[in-house]
């Protein structure tokens, strides 16, 4: 088996009086995609915003790449391999697609920081020679000039992936990559994710359920805040708690 | 938006606009109205300070209150230099700019973990705990303030005339608007741009958004105590007023008529509001009614400021 790359344990949160996670556990694997599915307000998002740093638990460890990174900030988990895209896009509107990535490739460690004063930024031609390549990895070359409030949803939704690729994570979190995208965008998104999990390893929140099963290695659900299955895409189709709680008839 | 790009013809505008600021002395004297060169540098000096704020409002989007706290700090660094025998501006204005850098960073370090009206706020209280503070300190002259017994030399050359002093207020802000028209173009400028724009998202990308909002709020901090202590030898006090919350009340009026986020708009700014005022003082004593409906006009019809006037570049 492989070694967890993430590892949740006892992840608890309380919003006033509504538990929005109740003893969490959850693992994933390096080099797997780890679908997290549940009904609306089932705490999928509040999940990711406590695996990535921008919530922090009650209760509960968050360990990554063998670390304890409870207690980190976001910037440093991401720093540390871990990057997450939103179920809100969530770019730049007023830059270019190429200078949205730029951004993501100037922050990363290895880029040597951005307390830089004097030399212009256009002159370090390598930040936007990567970004283009992630462009290329999502299909957005064509669009590298345009503004990105001048994108399609889908392509936004492209671009913000990109933007996560280009901090060059070990584990990337998408929450809700197909959110509002048409038949046609989000095969092409579900095809894309498909090509990334050979470099990367996923947690993925998803409702279309055609995604989750066509990509996902392993399936957690989440019901109410509380974790009641994980495993095999087969084995939590079957799973008769899975069945009533959450899917019903759908499958 | 945007990141900052200079509008067109900016950079011949500009260097134009240098030139005739170097023959602006001796015009003066020229003309016998040597009396607008003490005029002319207070609006430099003011053109400074307000490019200071628009850094870290304009550029770094913190809405402080409290820039005067560190104007006012570099002017009564530099009376205290003077007191204690340091006479060279050389000297006295980086440590002018020192001291008002430690003081924004205390602020800033405290201040900037709050956000919204809550920094408004508490930038307002920061600077008026060291107005406070420096009124009743009775070493620093009390409601009085500090006077100057003098000007500075710098590297040996008295700015006791004011040509000299002009000149090297000009200096300092060209040095200064150099500075930030680099700072704007480089790693740090983008940084703290799209920090203003979208603060969660470059913390998700892995900035440490923080410490880059520090370092900006620091930076403005130190210009303002430069400005401040230019504006000490050209007064030859360094009064209280200067930390008054008032004074943050006009370098954000200057900035935000001149064009907030524009680089020159501090620089603008300060120009069209010192004339404004000059201009109406000498016509009624009810020049702030003037002022006033001034300032309105000019938001109502150029609402991103006067810059915006100039191009597109912020979009």
């Amino acid at each position: 088996m492989a070694e967890a790359l993430l590892e949740v344990r006892g992840l608890s949160r309380r919003f006033a009086a509504v538990d929005a996670l109740k003893e969490v556990d959850i693992s994933v694997d390096a080099g797997e995609i780890h679908a997290l599915i549940g009904p609306n307000g089932a705490g999928k998002t509040t999940f990711i915003h406590h695996v990535s740093g921008a919530l922090q638990p009650d209760r509960g460890s968050v360990h990554f790449a063998g670390r304890d990174v409870t207690r980190l900030s976001m910037h440093q988990r991401v720093a540390a391999g871990m990057a997450r895209s939103y179920q809100i896009t969530n770019v730049f509107l007023g830059l270019s697609v190429l200078d949205n990535v730029a951004l993501a490739v100037q922050g990363r460690p290895d880029a040597g920081g951005s307390f830089r004063f004097w030399k212009p930024v256009s002159s370090e031609q390598w930040l936007f020679d990567e970004a283009r390549g992630y462009l290329d990895q999502v299909g957005l070359s064509a669009r590298v000039e345009t503004v990105a409030g001048n994108l399609a949803h889908g392509e936004q939704r492209a671009l913000e992936l990109a933007m996560a690729l280009a901090t060059k994570p070990q584990l990337l979190l998408l929450d809700e990559p197909m959110a509002g995208t048409g038949q046609e965008e989000s095969t092409r998104m579900v095809e894309l994710i498909d090509h990334l999990a050979r470099h990367v390893t996923i947690l993925l929140v998803e409702h279309d359920m055609d995604a989750v099963f066509r990509l996902a290695d392993r399936i957690s659900v989440l019901v109410d805040g509380r974790l009641i299955a994980t495993g095999a895409p087969e084995a939590v189709r079957a799973d008769p708690d899975v069945r009533r709680a959450y899917l019903g008839d759908h499958l | 938006m945007a990141f900052y790009r200079p509008a067109r013809y900016q950079k011949p505008f500009v260097i134009l606009l240098l030139l005739a600021l170097l023959v602006l002395p001796p015009a003066l004297y020229a003309w016998g109205q040597a009396f607008y060169i003490g005029f002319a540098t207070r609006i430099l000096i003011f053109a400074l300070a307000a490019s200071s704020l628009n850094l870290v409002l304009g550029f770094g989007g913190m809405f402080s209150l409290g820039h005067a706290a560190f104007f006012g700090a570099g002017a009564y660094v530099a009376a205290l230099c003077m007191d204690n025998g340091i006479s060279d501006a050389l000297l006295a204005f980086p440590l002018a700019m020192t001291v008002a850098g430690l003081l924004a960073l205390v602020v800033g370090a405290i201040s900037l973990r709050t956000r919204g009206v809550y920094f408004i706020m508490i930038t307002l209280a920061f600077a008026q705990m060291t107005y406070y503070l420096f009124v009743s300190a009775r070493v620093l002259g009390g409601d009085d303030g500090l006077p100057l017994a003098g000007r500075m030399t710098l590297g040996g050359l008295s700015l006791t005339s004011d040509g000299a002093l002009f000149y090297s207020a000009l200096g300092c802000l060209a040095l200064v608007m150099t500075f930030l028209g680099r700072l704007a173009d480089a790693r740090f400028g983008r940084t703290i741009q799209a920090i203003r724009d979208n603060e969660a998202r470059m913390e998700a990308l892995g900035y440490p958004v923080f410490r880059y909002r520090l370092v900006c709020f620091v930076l403005g901090g130190a210009l303002a105590g430069l400005a401040g202590a230019l504006l000490a030898n050209l007064t030859g006090l360094a009064s209280p007023n200067l930390l008054q919350w008032t004074q943050s009340g006009t370098l954000l009026v200057m900035v935000i008529i001149g064009g907030v986020g524009y680089l020159y708009g501090g620089v603008i700014g300060a120009l069209v509001l010192l004339c404004l005022e000059e201009v109406l003082v000498g016509f009624t004593l009810h020049w702030h009614i003037g002022l006033g409906l001034m300032l309105i006009a000019i938001v109502l019809f150029a609402p991103r400021g006067v810059a915006a006037l100039f191009g597109k570049s912020n979009g």
